[in-house]
């Protein structure tokens, strides 16, 4: 967004540069809501300062007609707002993934995420919270038994392609977590016992942090990841690589 | 004075010194806070290297201080207590002694929730004061979450004991014990506002009091309302249920968002009798800002899913709440625009309690204007948990409130102590006040746009950094620095003036409302509380206490 | 209702708000509370007798109203719990509510609660009664107190029979294998929601006995007419809330 980039500039913090694809109107909408709140606050301050500074004027009442066209207006703005962001949220929340999107499962767990990819077969494994063993390599507890989670990767960094829909499947294995990433203007939480989805389209490759927005303990700062997004060409070789280091792991 | 009294006027003065205490830890935790952000590497006197669960700790127990027993207990158990007897025409509270049971349980829950910091090993919770489960359910889940949170939750649960039978008295007060002649169009705004908070009071800690017995069962007795199944922390299985974490945020949050309301709807009242006294006019459309308060009230009870957009709720639900936290902005607009409208013809007379009236107009209009930005569900999956939402409820619900309690403290001061307060230091506690709060918040929103989440006790960390933030954090730090120091000019203010003030005349702001009245005028009520602004009266004002003379 | 009293003088007063219209001559305020301490010099002036049942009313009503709520939140709870469940491995949906038999001493309890609620409206009406207020009046001994008391003293024994069968309810739980500390949902609310329906009632048999002494100490008869009063809507309350809860209990599991 160009009037956040010449803010950036001027030093003034402002929103990370976006690298999703919805991402944009988010920024477009954020900033158009600002300045109409700016300048609100802005006419009220004067205002105040102006009624402040002035002596006792003769006309003692004012106008109700523009006290009431006053709030009208403020009506309309709510109004436009509210319909705005329902629009977007509906297109961003409403509807689930296309059916080409990409699955990956996000786990939450205590000062940690992980990334688990489904692998060749597509599926993900079973997993059973009584298998999980971070120091023996198997930090989600994948059952070895299932055999759709022997070919499934877990990875501590999220590693995407640009431009594919990636469908993210949400998941805490004990406390509440806050899954969000700024660059890609995501945000959801991680609740143990429910499974949560949520999809974006990735656009610009580059390197994003990854944080824990929901205090979660002690370690919840350090609970931070980096979110990978990668030129589709070079995603494939990534990925291809890993399913054979995953297939040569599981034939021994 | 007794310090078993169950004479209202006491007691309001009593909570008053709670909430000093209270504010002064919370604001002691908050420097501590402000100084490890900026400097994280630097040993604290008296506080040592501060841990990362430590810097949690504060955080919770500051949320807890300043929301529990600052906001609620200051601009609505005490200052009503000081004199919304008076200002009903009623001779005392409905029931005194459960106003003053209620008073000591305060006390009580304060003692508790505090104790927890010094006697037990893991220290305070840190869950936060929201304390979402399973974090909050299970001991093993962090330090200062076995017996610390067990305090938390006992002190929270007396609390809620304690407001709902203020919340009794204060009901059957106004209700029950009003002045012949005290009609509903007669009431201060003051008044309005505590009906409506009383109201929140009764309806919304039963709620939360619900939640935190089923969490304490969850803790103790083996229950899983809010456990999940196959729930593993530390390595252990905890959850054998099919409880639901996202059932504590909506019995929590149906709690926490009216809250907001209680602290901040007597804030509201008090500054427009404030205005229409020092500006010397009447309320414009006196039923409108009257209605519009109870629907403020009214809305608030409707609105708490807007905390809960991202926690896993339905998005359908996610749109019901936007819309209706979109709709408590109209009533919000109609009570701003009614002040501006009031305070339009100018002439206001600029003393200590209107200054911090209009800080008060001044920091509900600045941090209310971003409550329409997170009411919408797109935007707040941004900034929801960030620093923008800090700086928001800070200026909205803390600054706000805590400038109204200020009004009212310069206010009422003589009819706590028959003197006044200190005109030019009040000035001066005010614009420094002033300057340092928005200083203090107004550059958190930016650091919350930068995508700062909350709770974090450093800005670096495995993944990110923000080097653009550091000279804003520093800013912010120096700032809330000024900000704490500016109160202890407040406090030689009261403590000197009280000792030695002006003596105050009978009504020394020539208010129109009954606390003013001398005894000897307190008769049956004839007139609307704001009668000023009289081309011809004697005094260019009357008074509620004077009867209305007629020519026959 | 037939809550009368001898109209006196300073109720018919009171009768209006006083909008418009000449002020009256005898205004008074109305009546505080229990302050020692007089600070704004105020006259006592003579109450209305009904003032002071008014006040207690609302009390009850508002405090009653906060635990309504509570008591709505715990329900709340327990719908959402019984629905609630989780996905096991094989994409079966689980959920751990086993319907609980609640056991059949419950009707009887009801009905001893709902009979004690009956007794309690008769002792309430005997304090309520012109004739007999009038005749304490005029000195001639306390009709009232001689009706009401063995009314109330039914309620008192009615209530703790209630709170007998309730806890011989839990005992068949308990040795059902329904113990409070299981991992049975349904079992948690049910001793949850009877315990503190329990609680309540334990709290209204101390007021019982409380408002059945006072109703012989107690030396003015509007005090015997407030306690009593006070005690017996909130046992109402209590028998409604029972009868809301039972339902749920028994019917929704």
């Amino acid at each position: 967004m160009a009037a956040g980039f010449l803010l950036q500039l001027t030093g003034v913090p402002w929103m990370p540069s976006d690298g999703a694809l919805h991402g944009p109107v988010v920024d477009r909408l954020m900033f158009w809501n600002l300045v109409a709140l700016c300048v609100a606050a802005l006419i009220a301050h004067l205002w105040l300062g102006f009624a402040i500074f002035r002596r006792q004027s003769a006309v003692g009442k004012f106008p109700a007609m523009i006290r009431w066209g006053l709030i009208a207006s403020f009506c309309l703005m709510y109004a436009w707002m509210a319909l705005t962001a329902q629009r977007l949220w509906a297109a961003n929340r409403y509807f689930g993934p296309s059916t080409a999107a990409m699955q990956v499962e996000v786990v939450g767990e205590q000062f940690q995420w992980y990334f688990r990819y489904p692998g060749t077969d597509a599926v993900f494994g079973i997993t059973r919270p009584q298998l999980v063993n971070a120091a023996a390599g198997n930090p989600l507890g994948i059952d070895v038994r299932d055999p759709h989670g022997a070919d499934d990767i877990v990875s501590s960094i999220l590693t995407l392609p640009a431009g594919r829909e990636v469908d993210l499947q949400l998941r805490s294995l004990d406390v509440i977590h806050g899954f969000f990433i700024p660059g890609m203007r995501l945000k959801e939480n991680t609740v143990p016992g429910m499974m949560l989805h949520v999809h974006f389209t990735p656009v610009s490759p580059g390197t994003y942090p990854i944080l824990c927005s929901q205090v979660c303990g002690l370690g919840h700062q350090r609970m931070q990841a980096r979110l990978l997004v990668l030129p589709a060409a070079d995603f494939d070789s990534w990925l291809a690589g890993r399913e054979q280091a995953q297939a040569r792991r599981t034939g021994q | 004075m007794k310090i078993f009294t169950t004479n209202h006027r006491a007691l309001g003065i009593l909570y008053l010194y709670l909430a000093l205490a209270a504010v002064g830890v919370g604001t002691i935790l908050s420097l501590l806070m402000r100084f490890h952000r900026v400097w994280p590497n630097v040993t604290i006197p008296f506080f040592g290297l501060m841990k990362p669960e430590d810097y949690l700790a504060l955080v919770t127990l500051h949320g807890t201080l300043m929301v529990f027993f600052v906001l609620t207990t200051a601009p609505q158990s005490g200052f009503a207590n000081l004199v919304l007897p008076q200002q009903i025409g009623a001779r005392g509270m409905a029931f005194p002694r459960i106003n003053a049971t209620a008073f000591w349980m305060t006390v009580a829950a304060f003692l508790v929730l505090v104790s927890g910091a010094h006697t037990t090993s893991g220290g305070v919770a840190i869950s936060g004061w929201t304390s979402y489960p399973p974090l909050s359910a299970i001991p093993s889940a962090g330090p200062g979450q076995g017996l610390g949170m067990d305090l938390w939750l006992i002190s929270i649960g007396i609390f809620c004991v304690a407001s709902w039978l203020s919340a009794v008295n204060m009901l059957a007060t106004i209700l029950g014990e009003r002045r012949a002649g005290m009609v509903w169009s007669r009431l201060p705004m003051t008044v309005w506002a505590w009906l409506v908070t009383s109201i929140l009071s009764l309806l919304v800690f039963a709620v939360l009091l619900a939640a935190v017995v089923l969490l304490f069962s969850d803790r103790h007795f083996g229950s899983s309302f809010f456990i999940p199944a196959g729930d593993l922390i530390n390595g252990r299985i905890v959850g054998h249920g099919d409880g639901s974490p996202l059932l504590w945020l909506h019995l929590f949050w149906f709690f926490g968002h009216p809250e907001v309301y209680i602290a901040v709807l007597p804030g509201m009242g008090l500054a427009t009798s404030l205005f229409a006294n020092f500006a010397r006019r009447r309320v414009p459309a006196y039923l409108a800002m009257a209605g519009m308060l109870v629907a403020i009230g009214l809305l608030g009870l409707v609105v708490w899913g807007h905390h809960m957009f991202v926690s896993g709720m339905n998005p359908y639900a996610g749109t019901a709440f936007a819309l209706t936290t979109m709709a408590i902005a109209v009533p919000s607009t109609v009570e701003v625009v009614g002040w501006l409208a009031m305070l339009w013809g100018g002439g206001m007379q600029l003393r200590t309690p209107m200054l911090f009236a209009l800080g008060f107009l001044s920091f509900f209009i600045a941090g209310g204007l971003t409550g329409p930005l997170l009411a919408q569900p797109a935007l707040d999956a941004y900034l929801h948990n960030t620093f923008f939402v800090v700086a928001h409820f800070h200026l909205v619900m803390a600054m706000a409130g805590i400038f109204s309690v200020f009004a009212g403290i310069y206010y009422w001061f003589p009819l706590m102590s028959g003197r006044l307060m200190n005109e030019t230091l009040g000035k001066l506690h005010f614009w420094i006040s002033l300057i340092a709060a928005y200083g203090t918040f107004f550059p958190m929103h930016f650091a919350g746009l930068a995508g700062e989440p909350r709770h974090y006790d450093r800005l670096a960390g495995p993944a990110m950094s923000f080097p653009s933030l550091i000279p804003v954090e520093r800013g912010i730090t120096f700032s809330a620095m000024l900000l704490a120091a500016a109160q202890l000019i407040f406090l030689w203010n009261v403590f000197a003036s009280a000792r030695s003030g002006r003596t105050a005349a009978n009504n020394p702001w020539r208010a129109t409302t009954l606390e003013w009245a001398a005894a000897a005028d307190r008769k049956c009520i004839e007139r609307g509380p704001y009668e000023y602004e009289l081309p011809s009266g004697q005094e260019g004002f009357h008074p509620q206490w004077e009867t209305i003379v007629r020519e026959e | 209702m037939p809550a009368t009293f001898t109209r006196n003088q300073v109720e018919i007063e009171r009768k209006d708000p006083g909008i418009g219209g000449k002020p009256p001559v005898d205004r008074r305020p109305t009546g505080g509370g229990g302050d020692g301490e007089n600070w704004d010099n105020q006259p006592q002036g003579r109450r209305g007798p009904r003032e002071l049942l008014i006040r207690y009313r609302l009390g009850v009503l508002f405090a009653l109203a906060g635990d309504l709520m509570f008591f709505i939140a715990l329900v709340s709870t327990f719908f959402v719990r019984q629905s609630s469940g989780h996905f096991d491995v094989h994409e079966n949906f689980i959920n751990d509510w086993r319907p609980l038999a609640v056991p059949h001493i419950l009707w009887l309890n009801t009905a001893v609660l709902l009979l004690s609620s009956a007794t309690m409206e008769m002792a309430r009406r005997q304090l309520f009664r012109e004739i007999d207020v009038m005749e304490e009046w005029l000195g001639l001994g306390r009709p009232a107190v001689k009706r009401a008391a063995p009314w109330l003293a039914a309620t008192l024994a009615l209530g703790i029979m209630f709170l007998a069968g309730q806890w011989i309810a839990w005992k068949q739980l308990v040795n059902e294998g329904f113990r409070f500390i299981s991992p049975d949902p349904s079992s948690h609310f049910f001793y949850l929601i009877t315990g503190i329906h329990g609680l309540h009632l334990v709290f209204g048999i101390l007021a019982l006995a409380a408002a059945l002494t006072g109703l012989f100490t107690l030396k003015k008869i509007e005090f015997r007419q407030v306690a009593v009063d006070s005690v017996s809507w909130y046992w109402h309350a209590m028998g409604l809330f029972w009868i809301f809860l039972f339902v749920l209990l028994e019917f929704f599991q």
